[in-house]
C-alpha cells in the first residue's frame, strides 16, 4: 500500500496552442496532506482538473488509484470520482437547496440509504465542521468561513479515499482560515484521506501541509516538505516561498511563452 | 468546437449546434429514469415554471378574448353576421393564437428563467461541483426542467383558451348583447374537437418541448460569466420566438 496514491507522470496540457503544463511528473502520497503551489495562472486548478478527469491531458498520464484517468468512459470515470471529493474554489454550494440537501445530495444520488440513515451522516458531518444547527439554512445566508466549512462536509460525505481542494482559504479572514486549515488536518487524518490543495497562501501552507509542489512557468520546479523549500537556494522556490517581486518569475503577462523557443517554421 | 474564421465553418456552424443541440436532446432523455426523486423534481419545475406562468396567461388570455371578440364583432357587422362572432373567436384561438401566444409567453416568461438559472450555476461552478461529484447535470439540472416545459405548455394554453373565451363571452354577450344561446350553440357545433382543439394542444406541446430544450441547451452551454447569462437568456427568446413561429406555418401544413 505504499505505492503513490494519484501518480502523475510527463503532464503535458496546452489551452488554445498555450502551454499550461510542460512534462509535469508527481507521486503523491497515501494519507498525507499535499500542496500544489505556484503563482496565479499557473495551472495549479488545471492539474486538479486533470486529476479529477474534467479535462484530458496531450500526453503523459495521470494515474488515480492505479487506473489511468484518461483512459476512462464516462461510467467509469463517474464511478472513479465516487471516490474523490472536491472543495471549489468559493465552495459552489447549490444555491437552491439547505444546507442539509446540500450534504445529502451525494448520498441520494449514489446510495439507497434511508432517509434516517441520511439524516444521521449528514448531522454527523455537519458536527465534525462545527455547524450543528445550520442544517435548515440556505447557502446564501452563511458567511464565507461557514459556507466553505459546509462544502468541506459535503466533499466527505461519501467517505472518499481522495479529497481535492481549490483554493480552500481564498477570502477567508484568519481566523476562519486557521479553522479551515485546522478541519483539513483532522479530517485527512481520521478519515485516513489524502488531500490535494491548490493554494498560493504560503503561510497557511507551512503550517497544514506534509509535502510541497511548486510550479513556476508551467514546470514543476522544486517539490519537498514546507520546512527544506523555505530555505530552498533555487531562485524560483525563493522568490515564491518569500514573496519577492524580483526574481525569475515574471510577473507580466507572456502572451506565449514558447513563441521564442517553439515556432515551427 | 468549430474551426473560428474561415466562410465554411461559418456556413456550418448554425448546423453543427442544430447537431449538438439534438445530441444534447438525447443525452437529457437517455437519463428518464421514472423514478421517484426524478419525479419530484419534474413537478416541482412544473410549479416553478408552469404555475409561477398561470396569471400572465390567465391575463394575456382574458384580453386577447376579449379584442378578438371586438375585432370579430366589427368585421361581420359589415355582413350582418355578428351572431357568428364565437365561431370565429373559438376557430382563431383554439387553432392560432391560443397554442402561439401562450408559447411565446413562455418563452419571454420561463424559457428566460431556466437560461438564466443554469448559466448562473454554471458560473457559480454549481454544475462542476455536481459533475465533480459525478451527478450528471444535464441529467439531474436540464432533464426535469425540459419535462416540465414540455408538459406546462400545452396546460398553459388550454387555461390561455379557456380564458380568452371568458374574455369574448364577457364583451359579445355583456358589453354587445349577442345572444347567449346562439353565441354558445355556434361555438359547440362549429368548433371541432380533434381538429380544432387536440390539434392546437399538439402544437403547445411542440412548442413547449422547442423552448424549454433551447432554453436549457443556451443555459447550459452559456459562458460562465455575467456577459455570457445575459446572451444565453438574449438568444433563447429571439431563438424560440422565431423557431416558435416558423414550425407554426410548419405544423399546420400538416394539420388542415
Amino acid at each position: 500500500m505504499r505505492d503513490p496514491i494519484i501518480r502523475i507522470s510527463n503532464l503535458v496540457f496546452h489551452r488554445d496552442s498555450q502551454v499550461v503544463l510542460d512534462d509535469v511528473s508527481m507521486d503523491i502520497k497515501r494519507g498525507s496532506i499535499v500542496a500544489i503551489m505556484g503563482p496565479s495562472g499557473v495551472g495549479k486548478t488545471t492539474i486538479l482538473r486533470l486529476i479529477s478527469g474534467q479535462l484530458a491531458p496531450l500526453s503523459g498520464s495521470v494515474e488515480v488509484n492505479g487506473h489511468l484517468v484518461s483512459a476512462m468512459t464516462r461510467r467509469e470515470l463517474y464511478n472513479c470520482r465516487k471516490e474523490i471529493g472536491v472543495l471549489l474554489q468559493n465552495g459552489a454550494l447549490f444555491t437552491d437547496l439547505t444546507v442539509f440537501e446540500n450534504i445529502a445530495t451525494p448520498l441520494r444520488e449514489h446510495t439507497d440509504l434511508e432517509e434516517k440513515e441520511i439524516r444521521q451522516r449528514v448531522m454527523e458531518k455537519l458536527e465534525s465542521v462545527g455547524l450543528s444547527g445550520t442544517e435548515d439554512l440556505m447557502p446564501h445566508s452563511l458567511s464565507g468561513g461557514m459556507a466553505r466549512r459546509v462544502a468541506l462536509a459535503r466533499a466527505v460525505i461519501m467517505n472518499p479515499k481522495i479529497v481535492l481542494f481549490d483554493e480552500p482559504m481564498t477570502g477567508l479572514d484568519p481566523i476562519a482560515m486557521s479553522t479551515v486549515g485546522r478541519l483539513i488536518r483532522e479530517t485527512n487524518d481520521r478519515l485516513g484521506l489524502t488531500s490535494v490543495i491548490v493554494t498560493h497562501n504560503v503561510a497557511q501552507m507551512k503550517k497544514l501541509v506534509d509535502y510541497c509542489f511548486i510550479l513556476a512557468s508551467s514546470k514543476l520546479v522544486a517539490e519537498g516538505s514546507p520546512q527544506t523549500l523555505i530555505h530552498s537556494s533555487d531562485p524560483a522556490v525563493d522568490q515564491f516561498m518569500n514573496g519577492r517581486v524580483e526574481g525569475p518569475i515574471s510577473y507580466k503577462y507572456q502572451g506565449n511563452p514558447d513563441s521564442a523557443s517553439g515556432t515551427p517554421s | 468546437m468549430n474551426a473560428p474564421g474561415s466562410r465554411k465553418s461559418r456556413l456550418m456552424a448554425p448546423i453543427a449546434e442544430t447537431g449538438h443541440c439534438g445530441l444534447f436532446l438525447i443525452r437529457m432523455l437517455a437519463g428518464l429514469r421514472f423514478e421517484h426523486q426524478q419525479l419530484i423534481s419534474v413537478l416541482q419545475q412544473i410549479y416553478l415554471v408552469g404555475a409561477r406562468s398561470l396569471v400572465i396567461i390567465m391575463i394575456c388570455g382574458f384580453f386577447v378574448g376579449m379584442v378578438l371578440a371586438l375585432q370579430a364583432i366589427n368585421a361581420l357587422q359589415q355582413f350582418g353576421a355578428s351572431d357568428q362572432v364565437s365561431l370565429l373567436v373559438g376557430k382563431t384561438l383554439f387553432r392560432e393564437l391560443g397554442p402561439v401566444l401562450t408559447a411565446l409567453l413562455f418563452a419571454g416568461r420561463a424559457g428566460t428563467s431556466i437560461a438564466a438559472e443554469i448559466g448562473l450555476m454554471k458560473a457559480t461552478s454549481q454544475i462542476d461541483a455536481m459533475q465533480l461529484m459525478a451527478i450528471d447535470p444535464i441529467q439531474r439540472i436540464a432533464l426535469p426542467r425540459f419535462l416540465a416545459g414540455l408538459v406546462s405548455v400545452p396546460l398553459l394554453a388550454a387555461m390561455f383558451n379557456a380564458f380568452a373565451i371568458l374574455g369574448a363571452v364577457i364583451f359579445s354577450i355583456g358589453v354587445m348583447g349577442i345572444d347567449p344561446g346562439i353565441f354558445w350553440s355556434k361555438l359547440q357545433t362549429g368548433i371541432y374537437f380533434g381538429k380544432d382543439f387536440v390539434g392546437g394542444i399538439w402544437k403547445s406541446v411542440v412548442f413547449g418541448g422547442l423552448v424549454s430544450l433551447i432554453a436549457v441547451y443556451f443555459g447550459y452551454y452559456a459562458k460562465p460569466t455575467s456577459e455570457g447569462v445575459g446572451t444565453a437568456t438574449t438568444r433563447t427568446v429571439v431563438l424560440s420566438s422565431v423557431l416558435i413561429l416558423i414550425f407554426d406555418f410548419i405544423m399546420t401544413s400538416f394539420l388542415i
